[in-house]
C-alpha cells in the first residue's frame, strides 16, 4: 500500500502526514509539487502548512501546480485524496470540493484540541469510525471557516456529504459547524483539523484519561489502508 | 543578530553624503580628499572612533567603508560596553563543562552533544526595540533572525520559544503591543512549521516603553552535519541566495534617532524589517538540501548589518580575504546606493561559501526550490575584504578590523546610590493574613493578576502541533520535543527571569533566573546540560546600569560554573528605558536539558485520583521580591530569596531519578506566587483537585500560613507520587538527604482544599486564572 503525500513551497505538515502513513502500515511516498508524476500511488494527501504563504487566498497557488492536473484527474477517477487543513483549502480551490474557507470569524489563529462528530463513515477515510462518534483531533488554522451559499450547504447535508462537525466549539465560525466534507463520489475528503497530530501517543491531543494521548486521527489513515486492501 | 540599538543612526546619512556628491566615494577619491567632512556622528560614531578608523586604513574611509564601520562598530552588533563582563563566560569553565559542548559562544549559535550521534543547537535573542515601534514585523522577524542562526550551523530548526514582557496591563497602549508582538511571533513561527513549547509573558510598567521581545530557537543536527560559517580555500565562490535586498531596515531600530536627521533629506525608509516567513521556510528547506547534498563549505545567515556584517565576520573567521562586487547583488529596488545596499537588513538571506566544482550543483538546488541566487565574487588570498561598485573599489578593509577589533568600553561603573535604602526595606514586616477568609482572598487575588493568570490568550495563537515531536509545552514548566524517533532521545528548554529580583540585587538576582530555568527543565524529567542568555539592560552610558550589567553576568558565569552547565552564546540587549528610566535588570536565562527517552516526561499537574503530593524543599520567610509583596502590597524592595546550587543539583538529580524509575507522575516547580500558586496551576493543569494540609509544614519550617502558601523559598517542587510507588519514592529522597513532606492527596471532589484554611472549587480557580487577559485583550476561543 502506497500513499502519496504532496510537498508543496510552504507546505509544513508533510513529514507528520508521511509518519502517520507509515504508523498506519502503508508507505509513504513524497511527491513534489512541480513534477507531473503521482507514481503510482494508491491514494494521496495534500497536508497542511501555508503552500506560498498563503498568499492571493490560502491555497490558491498551490491548486494550480503542475501536480494538480494528475491530482484532479486521479480524483476524478476516484483515487482516494485527503486534504488536510491547508489540503482542504487547496481541494477547494481546485474545485474538487464546493464552498470556500475564510478568515476565522474572531481573527485569530487559533491552535486547540478540538471535538469533532464523526457523520459519514462510508468514506474510504472515515470507515473506521462509527457513526456519531465523537473524536478529538487537533486543530490549528488562521482560515477555517467554511463558508457556502445555502443551497450548496442543504446539497451537502442532504447527500450526507458533511463528514465531521465541529462538536462543543465552532472555533472559526464555519457555516452549521461543518468541519469537513467529502466530494459525491465520497473519494475525496477535506477538513480543517489534523487528524497526523493524532496518531501517536504522547504526542497528540490531551484526553480525559491521559495527556497527549490521543490517537483517533490513526483512523483516517488505517480506514484508508483497509479501503484499499479491500479494493485491491 | 537583527536588532540594532539607538545608540548608533542608519547609513543614510552615508547615503546621503554620496548622493549629494553624485559620484562614487572610491578609496582612490578617499585617497585624494583627506579633507572631505563625513558624517560619522550622525552614524553613531564617537569622534575618537572615527579616527580610530582613520589610523587603521591610514587615509579617511570610504561612504562604504564608514558605513560598514558604523554599523559593526554599534553596541548591538560589537558588544563594545559588555565584552569586558562577557569574557568571564569562557574563563570559568570546567571540564565538566566542556565534555559535550561542540561549539561555544561567538559562533552564530552554541551546539551542544546529546547523544547517540546527535546534536543539538539553541540560542536566545532579543529584539526588543523594533517591537516597540512596529509590534507586529518586529516580533516576526526576531523570530527569523534566530531561525537564521540555527539553520547557519547546519541543523534543522525543530522549536522556538518566547520570553515577552510588556507594560502594565491596563495601559492603554499595552493591548497595542501585546496584540502586535503575539499576532507576529504567531503569524512568523506558525509559518515556518515550527512548534512554540513555551516561554514566559510578564507585565510591569516598567517595560513601557520598551517591552522585551526575546525570541529563542532550537535546532537538532548529526555531529556529522555541523557546520561553521568562514570564508575558507581561495577562489571558493561567496554566494548571497534568498530574498532580494531591498531598502528595509536600514538602520535597524535606530528609526528612534532618526530625528537627528535634517529635513529635506532623502526620503527615511522604514527601519524596521519586514518579514515573509514564506520565504525564510523555503529557505530553510534549501538550506537543509544543500548542506545534505555537500554543496557548501558554509552558511552566514545575513542579521543586523546585513552585507557588511556576513562578509566581514565571514573573511574575519576564514583563512584569507574576500573580493566582491556590490552590483552582483540583486535589488527589490534599484536606486538603492552602495551604503544602502551595504547596510539593509532585508530579511530572508543567506551568504555562502561555494567551491566551484560545487556551483553547479548549488544553482540547481537553489533553483529547485524557486530561491534567487547570486554569486558575488570569491574568498582571495590578499587578507583584505575588498568590496568594488559599478566600476569603482570602494571597500579594502583588513575584515577583522570590521568585524572583530572594534572598540571596546570599560564604562564608569557606580554602586546606586538607592540600593542600600531598597534593600532595608523589607516585605517581613508587611501584614500578612492569618485567617482563612483572607488567605483565600489573598490566594485568588494573585491567581488573577496579570503574571500568573493563564497565558492561552497568548499560547493558543501558536501552533504545538508541528512536526509532530512536541512532548511538553505550555502550561507545562518546560517545553520538550523529541529528536530521535526510534530511541525517544528529547531535549527539554524553560527561559526564565525575575526583573524584581534582579532590581533588588542583581547578582543574585542572576543565579535565581538560573536556578529557576534549571528547576523548569529539571521537573520535567531532563537533566540541564547548557545555558543561553538574553541580557536585557538599561543604557551601559549610565554607571548605575552599568553595575547592575556587571554584577549580573558575574552572578550568571559564577553560577553556571557552579552548575557545571556552560553558556553556549546569547546576545545583549542596552538602552531598554522608559523614558530615562531603565528596565528592571532583566537577564533571561534559558536552559536547555537532555532525556534518554521522552516517554518518561513529566507534566506539571496531576492527572490521577488518590496520588500523594510531596513538597520536596524548605520552607522561610522569603517574601521580598514575591509576587505576593507586589499583587497584595504594591511593594519592591528587601533581599531576594537565597539561593543554593548544589541543592538544586541535588534536587534536579533527585527529579531525574524519580523520572526515570517512573515514580513521579506529576512535578511543578514553586516560583512566584509560592506554594499557593503552584498548588492551584497543578490543579488547573488537568482539572483534578487535592485535599492538602498545612500543619506539619509549619512545625517543622517554623513558619505561618501565610508564608507557607506565598513564601519564594528556592529549591522547591511539588510532586505527585502513585501509592504503590511512595515507599521507593520516599527511599528516594532519603537516600538523597533531600527534605521531603506529604502535604496532601489527589481528589477528584476536592477542588482545592487547604484543610483548615480554605477551599476553592475548581472552576472557581479556572475563571479567576483565565480572567485577566481575557479581560484585558479580549476572549479566548473555547474558553
Amino acid at each position: 500500500m502506497r500513499i502519496g503525500v504532496v510537498t508543496f513551497p510552504g507546505s509544513l505538515d508533510d513529514r507528520d502526514a508521511q509518519r502517520a502513513v507509515r504508523i498506519a502500515g502503508a508507505e509513504p511516498v513524497a511527491l513534489w509539487h512541480a513534477d507531473h508524476d503521482l507514481q503510482g500511488v494508491d491514494a494521496i494527501v495534500l497536508p497542511g502548512g501555508f503552500s506560498y504563504g498563503d498568499y492571493l487566498r490560502a491555497g490558491a497557488i498551490a491548486a494550480r501546480s503542475p501536480i494538480m492536473n494528475e491530482v484532479v484527474d486521479a480524483a476524478n477517477k476516484g483515487l482516494p485524496v485527503l486534504g488536510i487543513c491547508n489540503g482542504f483549502q487547496i481541494l477547494v480551490e481546485a474545485h474538487l470540493l464546493p464552498g470556500g474557507l475564510v478568515r476565522n470569524d474572531h481573527g485569530d489563529f487559533i491552535c486547540r484540541d478540538q471535538y469533532l462528530k464523526v457523520e459519514n463513515t462510508d468514506t474510504v477515510w472515515t470507515n473506521g469510525f462509527s457513526e456519531g462518534q465523537e473524536i478529538v483531533i487537533p486543530l490549528k488554522n488562521g482560515e477555517g471557516g467554511y463558508i457556502a451559499d445555502d443551497e450548496t450547504v442543504d446539497r451537502l447535508e442532504g447527500e450526507g456529504r458533511v463528514v465531521f462537525r465541529y462538536s462543543g466549539v465552532n472555533p472559526n465560525g464555519s457555516v452549521r459547524d461543518i468541519a469537513g466534507i467529502a466530494n459525491e463520489r465520497g473519494n475525496v475528503v477535506g477538513l480543517m483539523p489534523h487528524p497526523e497530530h493524532a496518531v501517536e501517543p504522547g504526542f497528540g491531543p490531551d484526553m480525559t484519561d491521559a495527556m497527549r494521548s490521543g490517537t483517533d486521527g490513526l483512523t483516517f489513515f488505517t480506514s484508508a489502508v483497509r479501503a484499499l486492501a479491500v479494493s485491491a | 543578530m537583527t536588532e540594532s540599538t539607538p545608540s548608533h543612526a542608519p547609513a543614510l546619512g552615508a547615503a546621503a553624503e554620496a548622493a549629494a556628491t553624485r559620484v562614487v566615494d572610491s578609496v582612490d577619491n578617499a585617497i585624494a580628499t583627506p579633507e572631505r567632512e563625513q558624517p560619522y556622528a550622525a552614524l553613531g560614531l564617537k569622534e575618537d572612533e572615527y579616527l580610530r578608523i582613520r589610523e587603521i586604513l591610514g587615509r579617511r574611509p570610504t561612504s562604504g567603508e564608514l558605513a560598514m564601520y558604523s554599523v559593526m562598530w554599534s553596541e548591538h552588533c560589537s558588544y563594545k560596553s559588555s565584552k569586558i563582563y562577557l569574557r568571564q563566560f569562557g574563563q570559568k569553565v570546567s571540564p565538566a563543562m566542556k565534555k559535550n559542548l561542540m561549539v561555544g559562544m561567538g559562533e552564530n549559535a552554541g551546539v551542544v552533544d546529546v547523544g547517540e550521534g546527535w546534536a543539538v543547537t539553541f540560542k536566545i535573542e532579543s529584539h526588543n526595540h523594533p517591537s516597540y515601534i512596529e509590534p507586529f514585523q518586529g516580533a516576526a522577524t526576531g523570530v527569523g533572525g534566530i531561525v537564521r542562526d540555527i539553520i547557519s550551523m547546519g541543523a534543522r530548526p525543530v522549536a522556538v520559544m518566547d520570553a515577552l514582557r510588556f507594560g502594565a496591563i491596563d495601559d492603554p497602549d499595552t493591548a497595542r503591543v501585546v496584540h502586535g508582538v503575539v499576532n507576529g511571533i504567531s503569524f512568523y513561527g506558525n509559518c515556518l512549521g515550527l512548534p512554540n513549547i513555551g516561554g514566559e509573558t510578564w507585565f510591569d510598567p516598567v517595560y513601557q516603553a520598551n517591552p522585551l521581545v526575546n525570541a529563542l530557537a532550537v535546532g537538532v543536527l548529526r555531529h556529522e552535519d555541523l557546520h561553521l560559517a568562514n570564508a575558507r580555500g581561495v577562489g571558493n565562490k561567496v554566494v548571497l541566495f534568498g530574498a532580494r535586498t531591498g531598502g528595509d531596515g536600514i538602520g535597524g531600530a535606530s528609526i528612534l534617532a532618526s530625528d537627528t536627521f535634517a529635513e529635506g533629506g532623502p526620503t527615511k525608509r522604514p527601519a524596521v524589517q519586514v518579514g515573509d516567513p514564506f520565504a525564510e521556510k523555503v529557505l530553510i528547506e534549501c538550506c537543509l538540501e544543500l548542506f545534505q547534498q555537500g554543496l557548501v563549505e558554509g552558511i552566514q545567515d545575513l542579521g543586523a548589518a546585513g552585507i557588511s556584517c556576513a562578509t566581514s565576520e565571514l573573511a574575519s573567521n576564514g583563512d584569507g580575504g574576500m573580493e566582491i562586487s556590490l552590483d552582483e547583488v540583486l535589488l527589490r529596488d534599484p536606486s538603492l546606493t552602495a551604503e544602502e545596499i551595504l547596510m539593509s537588513e532585508s530579511q530572508e538571506r543567506m551568504m555562502a561559501i561555494v567551491s566551484p566544482d560545487k556551483l553547479e550543483g548549488f544553482l540547481a538546488v537553489t533553483a529547485k526550490w524557486d530561491v534567487e541566487t547570486s554569486v558575488l565574487g570569491e574568498v582571495t588570498d590578499t587578507g583584505r575584504l575588498v568590496i568594488h561598485w559599478r566600476g569603482e573599489k570602494i571597500v579594502d578593509v583588513e575584515p577583522r578590523t570590521v568585524a572583530v577589533d572594534g572598540p571596546v568600553y570599560e564604562r564608569p561603573v557606580a554602586y546606586p546610590a538607592w540600593i542600600d535604602a531598597l534593600n532595608a526595606d523589607t516585605a517581613s514586616v508587611l501584614p500578612r493574613p492569618s485567617s482563612g477568609s483572607s488567605l483565600r482572598e489573598q490566594t485568588l487575588q494573585l491567581l488573577g493578576s496579570p503574571n500568573l493568570a493563564d497565558k492561552r490568550w497568548v499560547t493558543n495563537r501558536y501552533d504545538k502541533y508541528v512536526l509532530g515531536n512536541t512532548a511538553l509545552s505550555y502550561p507545562d514548566d518546560g517545553g520538550m520535543v523529541r529528536v530521535d524517533e526510534e530511541s525517544g532521545l528529547g531535549f527539554a528548554v524553560a527561559t526564565d527571569a525575575n526583573g524584581r529580583y534582579c532590581q533588588l540585587d542583581p547578582y543574585e538576582g542572576a543565579r535565581l533566573a538560573l536556578a529557576e530555568a534549571y528547576r523548569n527543565v529539571a521537573v520535567t524529567g531532563a537533566t540541564p546540560v547548557a545555558v543561553s542568555d538574553c541580557l536585557n539592560f538599561g543604557s551601559p552610558e549610565n554607571p548605575e546600569v552599568m553595575w547592575q550589567f556587571s554584577r549580573a553576568v558575574e552572578g550568571l558565569s559564577d553560577g553556571c560554573l557552579e552548575l557545571e552547565i556552560p553558556v553556549t552564546g546569547g546576545n545583549v540587549s542596552f538602552y531598554n528605558q522608559t523614558g530615562d528610566v531603565p528596565i528592571h535588570p532583566t537577564p533571561v536565562v534559558a536552559v536547555l536539558g537532555t532525556i534518554d527517552d521522552v516517554a518518561r516526561r513529566v507534566p506539571s499537574g496531576w492527572q490521577d485520583e488518590g496520588e500523594n503530593i510531596y513538597l520536596l524543599g524548605t520552607t522561610s520567610l522569603e517574601l521580598d521580591g514575591s509576587a505576593w509583596a507586589d499583587v497584595v502590597h504594591s511593594h519592591l524592595g528587601g533581599r531576594p530569596p537565597a539561593v543554593s546550587l548544589p541543592r538544586e543539583q541535588a534536587l534536579a538529580g533527585l527529579l531525574a531519578a524519580g523520572a526515570h524509575e517512573g515514580l513521579i507522575s506529576s512535578a511543578h516547580d514553586l516560583a512566584d506566587g509560592g506554594l499557593a500558586i503552584a498548588l492551584a496551576e497543578a490543579v488547573l493543569r488537568f482539572g483534578l483537585g487535592a485535599r492538602v494540609w498545612l500543619g506539619e509544614l509549619l512545625e517543622r519550617d517554623g513558619i505561618d500560613n501565610a508564608t507557607a502558601l506565598f513564601s519564594e523559598s528556592t529549591g522547591r517542587v511539588l510532586v505527585t507520587v502513585p501509592r504503590e510507588d511512595d515507599v521507593r519514592f520516599r527511599g528516594l529522597c532519603e537516600g538523597r538527604g533531600y527534605p521531603v513532606l506529604r502535604i496532601g492527596v489527589t481528589d477528584a471532589t476536592a477542588g482545592l482544599d487547604v484543610q483548615d484554611v480554605f477551599t476553592v472549587p475548581v472552576d472557581e480557580l479556572r475563571e479567576v486564572h483565565r480572567a485577566p487577559l481575557a479581560a484585558a485583550f479580549g476572549p479566548v476561543v473555547g474558553a
